[in-house]
């Protein structure tokens, strides 16, 4: 990524070349949010439904006295809607300004991991996935996808120039 | 710069405002005491901690203005030149002011000239000020009580204690004795605060404030009294005195007011939600206290927990809060150095002050303000002459009026100048680029207008001081716009200009009323609502439906409904007739939301929409309540925009449409548009409509070849609004109802379109009875249909039957209005009269003196070119007619027209609109006519 230190020798794995990542699954698949975006998570208690909204909007929420846009990840990702569970999880996020609550199925653990083992979206992944993607790592027992946070709350600007 | 320094900067430039503000009230009222007192008061404590703190330009400015007021006081001539030069001063003084804030040091530089001019001034006509001012001797006490009155707790004026002792000790009663005969010179020199002692404006300075000085004071007077040689001088102290109660009163008054402190925004912005977050912790206590059954003794303290939260959470709110006068204080000031300075008269009125809105936005709008009313005085306002010229008074007026409306702040700045010039406008848009020459022509007057917001637009060609200042209307525009405001302008050719600011409420705290619809809660700002009808089928108010459309009648008004769960699309419930209708009026728009629940009233704080949610014309931001909850807040003025078919905002009938409907052509009048057999649109005057109904078709019953319908227990005969339309004989059929006294007739139509509001400007059709004209409505061919052409065709029989045996009476109708006449005619000729028409006075007066025998007359009584209480004056006069009853008609009754029309003898005032009144009214003359007989 651009803002790592080229010079820098690439078999020196210093934790400032890392980046952190806080992982959240949704429909199974593991996918990761850069930390320095990330403000808080929180479980989502009461949920007020907005009407005539985008369908990526899943409500508003109060988040100590702030309203916060909650934003459905699965509905972005063009999943279904997960049925009532019991804990409805999110992620705190800031964007221009303003708090987002991004529902995800379930917060996982801060992985860091090293940019220069991203590898590029596969070429056949949903068109969808793509534009929300900055790549994938490959864990060891499993995939994950590094969310591109600027595009998953992007969607009302891309209609528009549609 | 040290804190002090600052501290002092902020408090000197407040105090400075108010002086601007004072200085001008002043000069329109010199002999308010309680004003120069106060400019007094301020512009001493500036000079007092300028000598403190070591700022000698400051200081000698501020003492050569004092000198100068200190004139007034004792009875100089209050002239504009010298209020503008003390305005100037203090010009002066906020600009190094300014640059001291800016360099932490005084600038360099002299003051000479303006201190000169001071001084020049105060010595032109001095009053003979030397035999006042060896009053000051009993300083010590008057210390102490000064400084209780001055002192505001704050750390600046702490300083300021010192100051005024170093002035109290200073003096030495030997330069009481001096002080006599030269006090101003004193100025020349590099000030210390000892040097200027006692002079006599401090003296002045010490009467002003508080009881307590003045018990001190009146030894002090008394000498000065003795001393005297003219009576007028002593007199005065004297008289202050005397009015002191009401000086303190009012210099307590000021002190209240600026009694603040500064806190940052963010602290406040802090302080709000960690307050949120203690109503949300409590809300959660108080859940866990009303699960568990058992009172562990703590439910008394967690009440009161709950109570002071609520307050605490309500005080910061009210913190943001300030009211829109803050932001015009710099006006008055404007617009007087601008007449001066152009020559003209102008007059400030300002409505509303008191209008509170959040500070932020507050400070974005005070620049576009001042702009605003700059321009008003500099380009909208004529000269003295022209005005005159003009047939309007010299003074011209600009008018600040700020009122919350429909959830939104509306500021008006309007004056009653010249208006726009919009042939220039034109000239200049095609100069420029903007728009091309044909598009300019095709443009409305309104559109035109608009481009004096476009960018670069500004009046480069008259370059003022004025209007000099780089700020363009565009760059107003954008200003207001930032905060998602609106700005509309209004102009007429010589009578002025009127722009209208929109602020949304974004920020403002708002009462709002907490509804629910389909379990979820929503707020309606308080201000759009103004009642609430709770419906339920078969009740006294129940909610009809017209080919679906929901619509309820409250107080014979139909009142269109929107339920919101639909509009949300909550619902596809169509049929929704049970809960409440919050009837809502936004500027002239009037209709009711259909909810399911009411709650309480509640003050909230709106919070803007989120950007990805911001194009949902329906709400107008969200805020969270009480309990913690997110709701949204539903925007009156959106819900009507959606409602409506058109993006035109007059789809719903006007508060004053039923008044208006007659008026004359060219007034708004509400309109019931429909569709009979053809394709052509049809529409009735709303306000004939008696009510609409949809009927199932198989209810409907021929008698004798004629449709009637069992209608409130009585049979309804029906006709349909045109041949090409047959009345159904299954399904649903629409209905419109006219009623008149007892009876109802049903003219059946194919399909009601809507209610709009529009200018009615019918072009008469001859060759039709059934319509009265065509006009265009909203762009479309109407046919108007002449709804006394139905009413003979069923109602004969009932009519005939009525009036048996009634003599017939004959009418004379004076109206000038056509479509009245025709209107109102065979309603007439149905209830049994025989009805002569005139169209103007003339005419009535022709027809008489003909020899036209009349049993009564019926006049409108604002006929067009003849008053109608002229025409009856005539009547009157004529020893034949003097007698006959007379029934006048119209528009809005007032206590003018009821006065003029007893004297006048005229039997009755009805409303032109209130057929059933003229009905009784006429029944009852021609009964007493019959009696008589």
């Amino acid at each position: 990524m651009k803002m790592l230190d080229t010079n820098a020798p690439a078999t020196a794995k210093t934790v400032s070349r890392q980046m952190e990542f806080v992982t959240v699954t949704v429909a199974g698949q593991l996918l990761g949010l850069p930390i320095n975006r990330v403000h808080d998570v929180f479980v989502v208690s009461e949920m007020t439904t907005v009407p005539l909204a985008p369908p990526e909007i899943a409500g508003l929420l109060n988040l100590r006295g702030r309203v916060v846009t909650a934003v459905s990840l699965r509905r972005r990702l063009g999943l279904e809607d997960l049925r009532d569970s019991e804990r409805r999880m999110a992620v705190g996020l800031e964007n221009h300004g303003e708090a987002y609550g991004l529902l995800v199925d379930e917060v996982g653990e801060v992985l860091k991991l090293d940019p220069d083992e991203m590898q590029p979206n596969p070429v056949h992944m949903d068109r969808g996935w793509v534009g929300l993607s900055q790549g994938v790592h490959q864990l060891r027992d499993k995939l994950l996808i590094v969310l591109d946070v600027d595009a998953v709350l992007a969607f009302e600007s891309g209609r528009e120039a549609a | 710069m040290d804190d002090l320094l600052l501290e002092f900067l902020t408090e000197t430039n407040e105090h400075l405002e108010t002086v601007d503000v004072e200085m001008v009230r002043f000069e329109q009222d010199p002999n308010n005491e309680a004003i120069l007192s106060n400019i007094f008061r301020l512009v001493h404590t500036i000079k007092g901690t300028c000598g403190f703190l070591g700022l000698p330009r400051l200081e000698a400015l501020a003492h050569a203005a004092e000198t100068l007021m200190g004139k007034f006081r004792d009875g100089m001539p209050v002239t504009t030149p010298a209020v503008s030069l003390i305005l100037s001063t203090l010009d002066r003084i906020k600009e190094i002011l300014g640059e001291l804030e800016r360099q932490g040091a005084e600038p360099e530089g002299s003051d000479t000239d303006l201190i000169a001019m001071l001084e020049r001034m105060a010595s032109q006509e001095a009053p003979a000020p030397e035999a006042a001012a060896p009053a000051p001797q009993p300083q010590t006490s008057g210390t102490v009580v000064y400084q209780v009155l001055e002192r505001e707790l704050r750390p600046g004026e702490v300083s300021l204690d010192e100051l005024e002792r170093a002035f109290q000790e200073a003096p030495g009663p030997e330069k009481a004795s001096t002080m006599g005969t030269l006090t101003y010179q004193v100025l020349e020199r590099p000030l210390k605060p000892g040097e200027v002692s006692l002079d006599e404006l401090e003296r002045a300075f010490r009467e002003a404030p508080g009881p307590a000085p003045l018990v001190i004071e009146k030894p002090a007077a008394a000498p000065a009294k003795a001393s005297a040689p003219p009576p007028a001088v002593s007199a005065a102290p004297a008289k202050k005195s005397a009015e002191s109660s009401e000086t303190q009163e009012n210099g307590e008054g000021i002190a209240g007011k600026v009694q603040t402190i500064r806190v940052n925004v963010d602290t406040l912005e802090h302080l709000m939600t960690m307050v949120s977050e203690l109503v949300l912790t409590r809300n959660q206590l108080l859940e866990i206290a009303r699960r568990s059954s058992e009172d562990h003794g703590y439910k008394v303290p967690l009440q009161r927990l709950s109570q002071v939260t609520a307050e605490l959470q309500d005080g910061v709110m009210k913190t943001r809060m300030q009211p829109i006068g803050n932001a015009w204080q710099k006006l008055p000031r404007v617009v007087r150095d601008l007449s001066n300075e152009l020559s003209k008269k102008i007059e400030l009125v300002m409505q509303g002050a008191d209008t509170e809105l959040d500070r932020q936005v507050l400070e974005v709008i005070k620049d576009p303000l001042t702009h605003m009313v700059r321009n008003s005085a500099d380009h909208g306002i004529e000269s003295p002459a022209e005005r005159k010229a003009a047939g309007k008074p010299e003074k011209g007026t600009i008018r600040l009026n700020a009122y919350h409306e429909g959830g939104s702040i509306t500021i008006e700045i309007a004056d009653d100048g010249k208006g726009l010039n919009l042939a220039a406008i034109r000239k200049k848009a095609v100069e420029r680029g903007v728009a091309s020459d044909a598009e300019v022509d095709k443009m409305s007057d309104a559109q035109v207008a608009k481009f004096i917001f476009h960018p670069g637009f500004s009046t480069a060609a008259k370059v003022t001081s004025v209007s000099g200042r780089g700020v363009g209307m565009d760059v107003v525009k954008t200003n207001i716009e930032l905060i998602g405001g609106t700005v509309d302008i209004r102009s007429e050719q010589g009578r002025g200009t009127t722009f209208t600011i929109k602020i949304p409420l974004t920020l403002a705290i708002v009462a709002a009323l907490i509804v629910s619809s389909k379990d979820q809660r929503f707020a309606i700002p308080q201000v759009a609502v103004s009642e609430l009808v709770r419906v339920a089928p078969s009740s006294e108010h129940s909610i009809e439906r017209i080919n679906g459309t929901p619509i309820l009648r409250l107080r014979d008004r139909l009142l269109p409904i929107v339920p919101l769960s639909k509009v949300m699309g909550l619902s596809r419930d169509e049929d929704v007739d049970h809960g409440f209708v919050v009837v809502t009026q936004v500027a002239h728009q009037r209709f009711g939301i259909l909810v399911d629940g009411v709650f309480h009233t509640e003050e909230i704080v709106v919070k803007p929409m989120s950007s990805k949610l911001k194009h949902i014309q329906l709400f107008s931001g969200n805020t969270i309540l009480g309990d913690g909850a997110v709701v949204l807040i539903v925007d009156p003025n959106g819900l009507a925009r959606m409602v409506g078919s058109g993006a035109d905002s007059n789809e719903f009938q006007t508060d004053s449409g039923q008044e208006q409907a007659f008026v004359a052509a060219d007034e708004m009048t509400s309109l019931l548009v429909f569709r009979g057999g053809g394709e052509s649109l049809k529409a009735v005057p709303l306000s004939l409509v008696t009510r609409l109904e949809e009927i199932d078709a198989s209810t409907i019953e021929w008698s004798s070849g004629r449709p009637v319908v069992q209608y409130r227990g009585r049979l309804m005969p029906l006709v349909s609004c045109d041949d090409e339309l047959a009345i159904k004989r299954q399904g649903m059929q629409s209905l419109l109802v006219f009623s008149d006294g007892d009876v109802s007739m049903g003219l059946a139509v194919a399909e009601i379109v809507d209610i709009v509001e529009d200018k009615l400007d019918v072009e008469l059709l001859a060759e039709r009875s059934d319509l009265v004209g065509s006009a265009v409505v909203r762009g479309r061919t109407t046919e108007i249909v002449n709804v006394a052409h139905y009413l003979p065709m069923v109602l004969e029989t009932w009519s005939r039957k009525d009036h048996k045996g009634r003599q017939e009476k004959t009418l004379l109708l004076v109206d000038s209005s056509a479509f009245f006449r025709d209107m109102l005619v065979p309603v007439l000729k149905a209830s049994g009269y025989r009805v002569h028409t005139a169209t103007t006075a003339q005419d009535a007066v022709r027809l008489l003196s003909n020899g036209l025998q009349v049993d009564i007359v019926i006049t409108d009584l604002e006929l067009s070119g003849h008053s109608g209480f002229a025409l009856v004056a005539s009547l009157r006069a004529d020893p034949q007619h003097s007698a006959t009853p007379v029934i006048g008609m119209t528009v809005k009754l007032d206590q003018q027209q009821m006065a003029l029309a007893r004297k006048l003898q005229i039997a009755e005032v009805v409303s032109k609109i209130d057929r059933r009144g003229l009905l009784s009214a006429l029944a009852e003359l021609s009964g007493s006519l019959e009696e008589a007989a």
